[in-house]
């Protein structure tokens, strides 16, 4: 490392032209650990607003200022939230939650995958799919449920069926959108240096996609765990939404609290996975990824 | 040897691009194509590195007529066009897919070494400046050692230092294998510099207005009255392209031996 670094010096003296763009590149280039320096505060900002409530909410509810029947404090939350955990409640219920998503997701994601390459990448086959997939898109995904029920019965087929619809249409808009919008330019080299198809799918078009089609995967993801709460509320007996319903019916509202909570959890760890393990693919990426 | 016979080129609106264009490049000879914009010099090097298809006519390379990107024809673009997702070195190993790694290392590392940028070859594109980027992307053009090499005004968008010295690397890497290059410019001072042969073309319909032999000894001094005078020259004809159609270029011709006389 630090061989190369000199060398880069004794280089940037030798072509005297570009030492001072180096140089300037040098300065303007903060090391990792100067970022993370800046940042901390900033994280821990976030976390005011969100604990300042619980606080005053908690406060509140043990000067006897409010009830705490309705909204539950903080602390009562987290006793039910622990007490689904000891008893291995909240583990079968997520469990089972993730389950439908993870499955939903795949089917979802990669029809959507394949047909979004499909009609990215040819000009008749958009014309012959994109139409029909538009006005499905139309149609609000929640109305399918009767039809799923109907066809696929009521249990675990429909409801991975509901979720993959809707992972389905952010993810071919998404894919679809990024073969279109992929540079002519960059393509255009691959021409010159003579690329079949194949080859100039997967040394050019492929790698320039993937950035958007992460973000893609993303909102997909996203959609997966807004329809597995639909899913669950449509009859189930596992299950975070069977929990929110549960709650519901039994009056339990820290309960539903605590589902909520770990909807959320659950829904930030699976988006950070799926980030986590797509990083390396797009770490070139000239943006403003790394603050998001 | 690279040839146009009668090349036309009339895009899909109508607009007609060039016309006529007949013109023989010998083996390993610089041409500048200069020319007012809208003249069709971006046209004709497309249709030379087969991005485009002609509508008239043909271009021949040693008596090969050229029907879409041909393995020895290189290009260097305005915009350095270099992949974000791939390292320095893997950019310019880009067009040579087919060799064995020792020698695509080999090549690589000497087309790194000329164009000083041996200390780069991990970085990504997004961390080199403009002319850094640019001598990726010539370097990523000469390594597949092209007979013949088309740069579409590469260093327009860079300052007068960098392109001086961008300048000096291309030279250099020509006179390893010495290519045949068309350049097209718009920088009259950079076509006196690089070519053996300016071009001038006219526009609307765009062709050949003049042909003006750049005769210079190499390294070009470019505060010598020599390099004044085919500036100049250049500069007159250019002006007599825009400004007089109905002008005759061979009166330019003759000015210009009279310049040579002396």
């Amino acid at each position: 490392m630090i061989s190369s670094r000199e060398s880069a010096v004794t280089g940037q003296a030798t072509s005297s032209a570009w030492s001072s763009h180096e140089g300037a590149a040098a300065l303007a280039a903060p090391t990792s650990t100067e970022k993370r320096r800046v940042f901390d505060w900033r994280i821990l900002l976030g976390f005011f607003l969100p604990v300042a409530i619980a606080l005053l909410w908690e406060g509140a509810v043990t000067f006897g200022l409010a009830e705490g029947r309705i909204v539950p404090p903080p602390s009562r939350i987290i006793a039910t939230l622990s007490a689904l955990a000891e008893t291995g409640e909240l583990w079968t219920h997520a469990w089972m939650t993730l389950w439908r998503v993870l499955v939903g997701f795949l089917i979802g994601a990669l029809s959507g995958i394949v047909l979004g390459a499909l009609s990215g990448s040819s000009q008749t086959l958009r014309q012959l799919l994109d139409p029909t997939l538009q006005a499905l898109r139309a149609i609000p995904s929640i109305a399918w449920v009767p039809l799923f029920i109907l066809w696929l019965g009521i249990f675990e087929a429909s409801k991975v069926a509901l979720i993959a619809v809707g992972v389905f249409f952010p993810v071919y808009l998404g894919i679809a959108g990024a073969i279109l919008s992929v540079d002519r330019k960059l393509v255009e080299v691959g021409h010159v240096f003579r690329l079949s198809r194949v080859q100039l799918a997967r040394r050019i078009l492929l790698p320039a996609v993937l950035p958007e089609a992460v973000i893609a995967l993303r909102s997909g993801l996203g959609l997966g765990f807004m329809f597995v709460v639909a899913a669950e509320f449509m009859g189930a007996s596992e299950g975070l939404g069977y929990l929110l319903v549960d709650g519901q019916q039994m009056g339990k509202p820290d309960q539903i609290l605590a589902a909520i909570i770990a909807f959320a959890l659950l829904g930030k760890l699976a988006d950070s996975l799926l980030v986590a393990s797509t990083k390396p693919l797009v770490r070139w990426q000239d943006t403003v990824r790394e603050q998001l | 040897m690279l040839s146009f016979e009668h090349l036309s080129k009339t895009y899909a609106d109508g607009t007609r691009a060039l016309s006529d264009i007949n013109l023989t490049v010998h083996e390993g000879e610089i041409v500048a194509l200069i020319g007012g914009s809208g003249c069709g010099k971006t046209t004709l090097l497309r249709l030379i590195a087969g991005l485009d298809r002609e509508s008239a006519g043909r271009i021949r390379l040693d008596g090969e007529t050229l029907t879409g990107p041909h393995p020895a024809v290189g290009i260097v673009f305005q915009e350095p066009r270099l992949l974000p997702w791939l390292s320095v070195f893997d950019n310019i190993a880009f067009g040579l897919a087919g060799l064995s790694a020792s020698e695509k290392k080999q090549r690589v590392t000497h087309a790194l070494e000329k164009t000083g940028l041996v200390e780069h070859a991990d970085r990504w594109p997004r961390d080199l400046s403009g002319g850094q980027q640019q001598r990726v992307s010539i370097a990523r053009a000469f390594v597949t050692n092209p007979k013949v090499l088309l740069l579409d005004e590469p260093f327009s968008a860079l300052d007068a230092f960098t392109r001086a010295s961008l300048h000096e690397h291309l030279l250099g890497l020509w006179e390893e294998t010495r290519p045949t290059v068309v350049l097209v410019t718009h920088d009259v001072q950079e076509a006196v510099t690089l070519a053996d042969r300016a071009v001038v073309m006219r526009p609307k319909p765009g062709r050949i207005f003049d042909e003006l032999p750049l005769t210079l000894s190499r390294p070009r001094d470019r505060t010598g009255l020599p390099f004044e005078t085919s500036v100049r020259r250049i500069l007159t004809a250019l002006d007599h392209s825009l400004k007089a159609p109905q002008e005759q270029p061979q009166r330019e011709r003759d000015r210009q031996a009279a310049a040579l006389w002396w």
